[in-house]
């Protein structure tokens, strides 16, 4: 026969174990949410010295391969999140590319992550504009048949390479019935190439305010 | 010294108004190292024609090699390789420091007011936009330049195959037994230009 408190001690030791467990779930699953959110500052680099290896044509080349490292890849981004962090980027002045990686390394890793992607993008043309303005001179690379024919072959696939994210990130977009004539006519008139109604900034501001309005009309009027 | 403190100057400009990227800034860039005389109108064109056949942002490109040249041919005294490298360091850094302290602090601020419902709303009047950004991007570059710089009818229809294969690579995932995955984008590329070399060379 037992002491009644052996009893009370042995349910207390083992409420005491239960909570103890929760404690080591609860901190193992805290564990596992930062490793996420953490990207490793090397790996952040190397994709980006990749991406800027490879971006030909413009800030705009690069959002397939941003696309397939970041988001595909390494998972490190939403595409909706991607879109906003694009929006942010062309949004404002300076070289596109560069205006990406900053803001999605500090959307990674903050301050510090911006400063390693975007080091990451310059880094490999400055390199290589440095060796050939070094070792080379223009004409050598100009008049070289091998360096045209690779890129009139490269820049037909470039093309390829910014349709694609056109279809995915539409996707991403949730475009339907009501919205989709927004991209169609954006991209009609900046093709145009008519001037001032032509300029990318006016439909980021029409863009911005549109959505802003909608939000805020409602609001208004019913309070 | 001088040619130094003017080359930040300029990019720093180029930097603070060169709204639309590439080859948008190519006239602001034109017009501030052509003018004062640090490189000529045709070795502008030659670096505009490098850029474009090297990987990387063209205004990176630019500034990096116009740093280099500017020093040693408005001070001969500044020729030399150690001079050049600090000017294409100078103008490189000078060209993308505002613009990304500017992002740095939008993103900090957008984050900062991450679920207010006026900045959700502008996102989600910009996504759409966006997607229109990236369409007419990839329409402009459809031009004679990019399908047919020679001008021969059948070179412009490989180079539309090129494009037709080089999207359904990139946008299909392909399917072996039960596993999908996609190509890679910079494979796509590489061997867009082993392409280009059997074809064209």
């Amino acid at each position: 026969m037992r002491h009644p408190q052996e009893y009370i001690n042995f349910a207390y030791r083992n409420a005491d174990i239960c909570r103890h467990s929760d404690m080591i779930l609860y901190k193992f699953s805290m564990q596992a949410e930062t490793q996420q959110v953490k990207t490793p500052l090397w790996q952040l680099f190397a994709s980006f010295f990749k991406i800027g290896a490879f971006t030909f044509g413009g800030g705009w080349a690069m959002i397939s391969i941003i696309e397939r490292e970041i988001v595909d890849k390494y998972h490190w981004i939403e595409r909706d999140d991607f879109l906003d962090l694009l929006a942010v980027a062309q949004s404002l002045p300076g070289i596109l590319a560069v205006n990406i990686a900053t803001a999605i390394g500090d959307k990674l890793r903050g301050t510090r992550g911006s400063i390693i992607a975007s080091l990451g993008t310059i880094l490999p043309s400055f390199l290589i504009i440095l060796a050939i303005a070094i070792f080379l001179t223009p004409d050598m690379i100009k008049n070289n048949r091998v360096i045209s024919s690779i890129f009139m072959g490269i820049r037909p696939a470039v093309v390829a390479l910014i349709i694609a994210p056109v279809l995915t990130s539409a996707k991403a977009a949730k475009l339907g019935w009501k919205t989709v004539w927004i991209p169609l006519i954006v991209a009609l008139m900046i093709s145009l190439d008519l001037g001032f109604i032509s300029s990318p900034i006016l439909y980021i501001i029409l863009g911005a305010l549109g959505g802003f309005l909608l939000w805020w009309i409602p609001r208004r009027s019913r309070s | 010294m001088q040619i130094y403190l003017k080359l930040i100057w300029a990019y720093l400009k180029i930097g603070i108004f060169g709204f639309g990227g590439g080859y948008a800034m190519l006239s602001l860039v034109e017009k501030a190292v052509v003018e004062p005389g640090w490189i000529t109108e045709t070795m502008f064109t030659d670096i505009v024609a490098i850029s474009q056949m090297t990987p990387g942002p063209i205004g990176i490109n630019s500034a990096t090699y116009i740093g280099f040249v500017a020093p040693g041919s408005v001070d001969p005294a500044l020729q030399g390789i150690g001079w050049g490298l600090l000017g294409s360091v100078l103008a490189t850094l000078a060209v993308t420091v505002p613009s990304f302290f500017l992002v740095l602090y939008s993103a900090h601020f957008i984050r900062r007011h991450h679920e207010s419902g006026a900045i959700k709303a502008v996102f989600s009047g910009l996504r759409p936009v966006v997607v229109g950004l990236i369409a007419s991007a990839a329409i402009m570059l459809m031009n004679a330049a990019n399908f047919n710089p020679n001008g021969i009818s059948w070179q412009m229809w490989m180079n539309i195959g090129i494009c037709a294969i080089a999207f359904i690579l990139a946008y299909f995932p392909i399917k072996i037994g039960k596993k999908t995955f996609k190509i890679h984008p910079i494979l796509i590329i590489i061997l867009a230009g082993i392409t280009g070399f059997a074809l064209y060379y």
